[in-house]
Formats: structure tokens, C-alpha cells, sequence
């Protein structure tokens, strides 16, 4: 039996409404009576990890990436990890990691402090809301979750840079610009999904849908064998 | 227990947003010597160092998926560069070109200066059609009448003598090469100062021959031959006086009279830009300014007039 099989057959967890309401949802929450995993506050080890990756990407980023045109635009990989890290860890979690990151970018490269951190907050924070309300288990996920942060950071970036008095025209290269940076980002984003996932996820507080969803497949919540 | 879950998300994501706010305002408001700046360059200093260390330690990475990168970019770049390297050779095959004219420009106003042809009206013409067939020497010029060419004007270029108006129209003439078979024109030894006919040569339409030079005129291999601008049988010669015409090969004898080879001095293969003298000895033009003089009428004394009367003419009748 493939695993992702049972997954999409209404089981015990998915007796609920396939497409739940706000109201549904949070009544379903109350009488689970733990809170996704976005929700609770990392404990110091995810922090810690989270700083380190960060610190990583904001350093790969301006050392490496940076100076790496693909089609003729510079590839952005803090959007992607912001976004994952949100994904993986909730949108609290998401949006505090996203602020941190974008103030960490806005710091090195001399920008205007607050901007970066802004969208990158945004980001994090719908990235972890997108997995508390949806949980989406396709496997392009990752690739759809890139794509969406790459724009929105490229569209970000520009509306900001256009409030704050920025001349820059409103042209087809611009457009060009964040066509091509969105689907390079997307392009990026397996490698840095699975990187990011490598690093977060065994430190990760076990998500209450997800082991239900692991204790179906394999048969129930204890490791040993059925009889 | 939700509920507080959900106000407590709420509150973390205004809160960022609102130092985000904070931030870029105080940032965006103060001097560049302020708080928030003198903080972003300190930090700047502190990791530039780790920058820089990240910097060499990735740059065989950076190096590698550069050159991947540019062995990807140089089809295109080798497209594009091709492209621009024939538009550039075509830029510079203009410019050569208008470089050519304006040589060929230079040496007519120099033949000008130098054999005074201004006098005779001259207009500059771009030779648009040159006669395939050997034996057949014309070339069509892209002025006509309206500027006051007429049949049996002369044309010359840079080098000198090229030819004469055989035909002109009101957009063009056809001028009749000196190698022509029925050119003919009285020249002289520029050195010497004997008189002749200069004819091309039978059978040679890139020699030509000056004839019926008196018996003994001494005669030196090189030397020029230019038009001799006096009376030839019946009427006026066409030409100017002094204009090159070629220059002496070799010597003979014909009866009584003595003939030599010449070499034209001028390209006719080779025509691109030429004068046509249109005020001439026997031309229209000259016709008409003498008429006019004779008549003793103030229109007489204004040149410009006479100029547009000439034009008129030849528009009007095609004579020559």
C-alpha cells in the first residue's frame, strides 16, 4: 500500500468537513485541546536553530548568491527560508523568524532598515497560517510555497521602494524582473525546502495532526507491531 | 485557551509590524549620522569580516556556477555580438563610404582652386549608372537640366577630364566617357605646348591617342596632356583650358604629323562623384549670358538671374 494512500481516503481524522469553516476549525481545535504547532512558543534548541539558519542564509545569501545573475536576475534565497521556516514552525514562530531575517538583510547590505522586515514578517507569518489552517500534504507544496514568497517579496520590495520615493519606473523590465526572480526562486526552493526541513524538523514539537495522521498509516500511535 | 493562542499570534505579528513601521520611519526621517545608522554601519563592520571570510571560502562555488553560467550566456552573447559586429560593419562601410565622398568633394573644390572651373558653374553629380559594355562608355549622372546641365557640357572629377554631356533629361544626363569612340577634344603638351586631338585608341578603349601634334614636337614619356580650350575647326572647344587629361606612354610618328599613346589619368572604371561644368565656351548657358549681355538689359547684370534663365533654357528646350 502506497504511504500517501490512506492520507487522502476519509478516515477517523478527516471526519470533519472536507473544506472547514473558521468556526468548524476552531471548535475542532478546542475539542483536540492542543493547539497546532505554530501556536506554541519554540523552546531554546529550535531557537537556536532557527538563529543558526538564519544566520546561514543571510551569509550565503550576500556572500555567494548574490553575485550569481540566473537570466539575468539575482536570486533571493531569504524569502524561500523565511517562508519554510514559517511553514515548518508556525506563524508566530514564521513571522518573528521572517522580522529577524529581514532586519538581518536590511543590517548587511546598508538598506532601509524596517523594510525587508516587513514583507519578510508577512511572509512568515501566511506561510505558518497557510500550514495551521490547511496543512497541505502535496509535494509541490514546497515549489507553490517558493513561488508565492519569491513574489511576494519581489512585489513587496518594488511597492515599498515606490512609497518610499523611489524613481525607479513602474516598466516591463521591472515585470521581467520579478517574472524571471519568481520562477528561479521557485526553482530554488526544493533544495532549500529540504535544507531547511533538515534542520528544523527533529527539533520540532510533534504536530498533533501529524502523528495522527503517521498513527493511521502505520496502524496506531504505538511504534510496535499490531498483533 | 485558543482564544489566547489566537490573540497572543495576533499581538506577536502587530507588534513586528509595527517595529517594522517604527523602524523604517525613524530610519527613512533621520540624518545619516543618526541612531539607526550609526547602528546598521557597526554591524556592517562587525561582520564584514565573516562576510569576507564566507566570501573566500565560497568563491570556488560562486566561481563554479559562474562559469556554468557564462558557458549558458555565451551562445546568446556570441548571437548578440555577431549582430552587432555586422551592424558596426555596415556603419563602417557608411562611413567609408561618405569618407570616399568627401575625398572625391575635397578634390573637385581642389581642381576648382587649382584650374579655376569655378567660373564655368560646375555641379557636383553622383554617377547612379555606368554602361556594362566595354565599347559602350557612358554613365548616367543623377543631374539634369533643372540644374543646368546641357548636351556637350564637360564633366570631370578629382583627376580631371571624365567626359561630356551626351544626352540630358530633367533628372539626369548621360555623360560620353573620354574613352568613348566618338569622343574627341583638343588637347595640348602640358610641358611643350603643342596642339593635338586627343581620340581614344582603336581597339584600346583604355588608351588614348594624341594625334596630329606637328612633326618633331619633342615629346617625354610622362608627361600631361591637358585640354587646350581654343578654337577647334569651326567653333569654340567645349572644354576649359588647363583640365588633365592624361598622361604620355609612349611616342610614334603617322605621316607628316606625329601621334603618342596617353593614359588617362582618370578611373573611369571607377566614377562615383563628378562635376559638370555647365557654363562653358559654346554651351547654353554661356550662349544665353552672352545674348543677354549683348541686349544691354539690367537684367543682364544680375548673375542669378542669368544662372536661372540658363536653367530655364535647357529645361525648356534640351538643347545643348
Amino acid at each position: 500500500m502506497s504511504p500517501s494512500g490512506p492520507r487522502r481516503r476519509s478516515g477517523p481524522v478527516r471526519s470533519a468537513p472536507a473544506t472547514l469553516g473558521s468556526v468548524g476549525f476552531r471548535l475542532r481545535r478546542r475539542q483536540e485541546g492542543v493547539g497546532p504547532v505554530g501556536n506554541s512558543w519554540p523552546d531554546a534548541a529550535i531557537a537556536l536553530r532557527i538563529l543558526a539558519l538564519a544566520v546561514a542564509a543571510v551569509f550565503i545569501q550576500t556572500s555567494v548568491v548574490a553575485e550569481l545573475p540566473v537570466f539575468g536576475v539575482r536570486v533571493d534565497l531569504t524569502p524561500l527560508v523565511v517562508a519554510f521556516v514559517g511553514f515548518l514552525s508556525g506563524s508566530t514562530v514564521g513571522a518573528i523568524a521572517g522580522f529577524g531575517i529581514g532586519l538581518m538583510v536590511d543590517l548587511t547590505l546598508l538598506q532601509t532598515l524596517g523594510v525587508t522586515s516587513l514583507i519578510f514578517t508577512f511572509i512568515g507569518y501566511g506561510a505558518g497560517r497557510v500550514r495551521e489552517m490547511r496543512d497541505p500534504q502535496a509535494t509541490l507544496v514546497p515549489l507553490a510555497l517558493g513561488a508565492v514568497a519569491a513574489f511576494v517579496a519581489l512585489v513587496g520590495y518594488s511597492v515599498m521602494e515606490f512609497m518610499l520615493g523611489n524613481d525607479a519606473p513602474v516598466s516591463f523590465e521591472l515585470g521581467r524582473q520579478i517574472l524571471l526572480g519568481t520562477v528561479v526562486d521557485t526553482l530554488l526552493a526544493a533544495p532549500v525546502w529540504v535544507a531547511t526541513r533538515r534542520a528544523l524538523e527533529p527539533r520540532l514539537p510533534d504536530d498533533p495532526r501529524r502523528r495522527r495522521r503517521r498513527a493511521y498509516t502505520t496502524g496506531g500511535l504505538s511504534p510496535l507491531p499490531r498483533p | 485557551m485558543y482564544k489566547k493562542t489566537i490573540r497572543r499570534r495576533r499581538a506577536v505579528l502587530a507588534t513586528l509590524v509595527a517595529l517594522s513601521l517604527i523602524l523604517l520611519t525613524a530610519y527613512f526621517r533621520e540624518a545619516p549620522g543618526g541612531v539607526l545608522h550609526t547602528v546598521q554601519r557597526g554591524f556592517s563592520t562587525v561582520v564584514s569580516p565573516v562576510e569576507d571570510g564566507a566570501n573566500k571560502v565560497f568563491r570556488p562555488v560562486r566561481n563554479f556556477f559562474g562559469s556554468i553560467g557564462g558557458a549558458l550566456d555565451a551562445k546568446s552573447e556570441t548571437a548578440k555580438l555577431r549582430r552587432q559586429l555586422a551592424a558596426l560593419r555596415s556603419q563602417l562601410v557608411h562611413y567609408q563610404d561618405q569618407a570616399r565622398g568627401y575625398r572625391e568633394f575635397a578634390s573637385l573644390v581642389h581642381l576648382d582652386t587649382r584650374l579655376g572651373v569655378g567660373a564655368y558653374r560646375p555641379v557636383n553629380a553622383t554617377v547612379v549608372e555606368q554602361s556594362p559594355s566595354l565599347w559602350d562608355a557612358t554613365v548616367i549622372v543623377d543631374e539634369g537640366t533643372p540644374s543646368g546641365v546641357a548636351v556637350n557640357d564637360p564633366v570631370i572629377d578629382g583627376e580631371g577630364l571624365v567626359g561630356k554631356v551626351a544626352q540630358a533629361w530633367s533628372d539626369g544626363a548621360e555623360v560620353m566617357l573620354i574613352n568613348d569612340h566618338e569622343f574627341g577634344a583638343t588637347a595640348r603638351l602640358a610641358a611643350g605646348g603643342a596642339f593635338g586631338t586627343v581620340q581614344p585608341k582603336v581597339g584600346d578603349p583604355n588608351e588614348m591617342v594624341l594625334q596630329y601634334l606637328p612633326q618633331n614636337t619633342p615629346v617625354n614619356p610622362g608627361e600631361y596632356v591637358e585640354t587646350a580650350g581654343t578654337v577647334s575647326g569651326e567653333g569654340q572647344s567645349l572644354f576649359p583650358p588647363g583640365i588633365p587629361i592624361g598622361r604620355v606612354t609612349s611616342g610614334g610618328s603617322q605621316s607628316q604629323y606625329e601621334s603618342i599613346n596617353v593614359e588617362p589619368l582618370v578611373d573611369l572604371h571607377d566614377l562615383n562623384t563628378v562635376q559638370v561644368l555647365t557654363a562653358v565656351h559654346g554651351s547654353a548657358p554661356e550662349r544665353i549670358t552672352q545674348l543677354l549681355s549683348s541686349l544691354d538689359s539690367p537684367v543682364a547684370a544680375d548673375p542669378s538671374s542669368v544662372a536661372a534663365a540658363g536653367g530655364q533654357f535647357d529645361a525648356t528646350s534640351g538643347e545643348g
